[in-house]
């Protein structure tokens, strides 16, 4: 059993001041996950009458992208993986950790440590879709996808929109983000129709929502829990110049 | 007790629950921001302009450096070397014509390049309101991170050297001096050979992230062609900071007199 002295950004909502508050937790297990240790943390404060510590989580497997945490200055802590997957077998007894939220112009906190990231819904609505006729599905076979291109673009959908890379840029930038969307439909045939219009309204979305540009640092891509790649920012790019030279509008 | 919304459904506020508080959180829909619809505006249209302006540089880098080194083979080498620059196309063209051009050329590049990097600083700070109190570098170069004032400090430097060596403004000989003779006076004064050669490892180092980024901004590297384009970049970065730092050390160690 481990214990520990946490460090948590407490702040009641968006137009109060935050601070750093200290807690110690007890009866740590190595196999916690981190979001359980947080869980044991806010039982203890129930109990004892106060506020319990706010964060997002849902899955805690993974795949949702609800929960992220700044941990020691690291997005989601010292492994690659979401903070649910974050095991306390990855600290040390006594270790001090400092806990903070996801800091972005386009992440307003709402409470401690849960961010508003619904900029992110917005940049999805402003082009992340393709329009294709609902009903019964096509046979998968009619359209084929070179092994290549379908392999790229899965790599870029495996992204769960957690806003890690935004948390990590030392430019608040959502590009890996958004690169991962625009390179994810425009790798598959579905999504050529409005593949030039898609990235010009996603990279203007995500400069209207407070996100910084990229500076080709690679923060993003290094805290990332699905290991999205750079070189989709490099798609983002190559398709917002393509779309410029064909002659499309950057348009809202 | 603390409700985000009146609208949460954990938000029980007074009913009395003996075990304390429940912290429900809901995201309040936040007002949708209107994008800017000019083509300026995105950040990715400034990376642009900062690339093909950052490559114009380079080649004129590479073509100064080559220039500089005619020192290696004396005054008069030097010294006409400058005169044909202001010389070429003559007679068909007037006297520095090709060198104004050229002057006009990177003095717009130098400008949007200077432009882009202002505007997306400053879209960067709007990013991040409220800053870290801890925040660790993870894979980030040193030479990514100072790119900005690293930037800064150079352009105070082209300022200084068109003054002390263009012009002869500050220079310890004057502007009534050959090229050759500048540039001897300059580099026999230990301050002035320090600062220009931290200039130009600053220069290095801007170049070394600078090659990297352009490529990745005009959509010209993946994962295969990454270790090609980081090496592209040192072996630039490198090439130029060696070619200019060899005449002013040169001269310092009294090679060249």
């Amino acid at each position: 059993m481990m214990s520990l002295t946490l460090r948590i950004w407490r702040q009641r909502d968006r137009t109060k001041k935050g601070k750093m508050v200290t807690y110690h937790v007890t009866d740590v297990s190595p196999d916690m996950s981190f979001l359980e240790m947080l869980d044991v943390l806010n039982e203890k404060l129930i109990l004892d009458g106060d506020d319990p510590v706010a964060f997002d989580h849902d899955c805690r497997e993974g795949i949702c992208g609800s929960c992220g945490l700044m941990i020691n200055g690291i997005a989601h802590g010292p492994e690659q993986a979401t903070v649910c997957q974050l095991h306390m077998r990855s600290f040390s007894d006594g270790d001090v950790l400092d806990i903070e939220p996801w800091r972005a112009g386009g992440f307003p906190v709402v409470k401690d440590l849960a961010v508003d990231r619904s900029a992110f819904d917005r940049i999805i609505s402003a082009g992340g879709f393709i329009s294709a006729p609902t009903g019964t599905a096509p046979e998968a076979h009619s359209t084929p996808v070179p092994k290549k291109n379908s392999d790229a673009a899965f790599d870029a959908a495996t992204c769960i929109g957690c806003g890690a890379c935004v948390a990590a840029c030392p430019n608040g930038s959502a590009m890996l983000f958004t690169a991962a969307k625009v390179a994810h439909l425009g790798l598959m045939p579905q999504g050529q129709p409005e593949r030039d219009t898609r990235v010009l309204k996603m990279v203007a979305q995500q400069d209207a929502e407070d996100f910084g540009g990229c500076s080709n640092i690679g923060e993003c891509s290094a805290v990332c829990p699905k290991g999205i790649s750079m070189e989709t920012i490099s798609r983002l790019n190559h398709d917002l110049l393509g779309a410029l030279r064909a002659g499309a509008v950057p348009m809202s | 007790m603390s409700c985000v919304t009146v609208r949460s459904p954990g938000c029980h506020v007074g009913t009395g629950l003996t075990f304390g508080p429940v912290a429900t959180v809901t995201t309040q829909p936040a007002q949708r921001r209107a994008p800017k619809t000019g083509r300026f505006d995105s950040s990715v249209v400034k990376k642009t302009v900062m690339a093909v302006s950052g490559i114009i540089m380079i080649l004129y880098l590479l073509a100064h450096m080559v220039g500089n080194l005619k020192a290696f083979s004396g005054a008069e080498s030097f010294n006409s070397y400058s005169g044909w620059i202001r010389t070429i196309g003559e007679p068909a063209l007037p006297t520095q014509t090709v060198l104004w051009i050229i002057r006009l050329v990177l003095l717009a590049a130098v400008v949007l390049h200077f432009w882009a990097a202002i505007s997306l600083w400053r879209q960067a700070r709007r990013a991040r309101p409220v800053p870290y109190v801890t925040k660790k570098r993870v894979q980030q170069s040193f030479a990514s991170r100072t790119v900005r004032w690293g930037g800064l400090i150079l352009a105070l430097f082209i300022i200084w050297h068109i003054l002390d060596l263009t012009l002869g403004a500050v220079n310890p000989v004057g502007h009534d001096s050959t090229p050759y003779d500048r540039l001897v006076a300059s580099f026999s004064n230990i301050p002035i050979t320090l600062f220009y050669v931290v200039s130009m490892v600053l220069l290095g180092l801007h170049l070394r992230h600078g090659i990297f980024a352009a490529t990745q901004t005009l959509g010209q590297t993946n994962k295969k062609r990454e270790r090609a384009v980081n090496g592209l970049a040192y072996v630039v970065a490198g090439v130029i900071t060696v070619g200019f730092l060899l005449v002013p050390l040169s001269v310092a160690f009294g090679l060249i007199d």
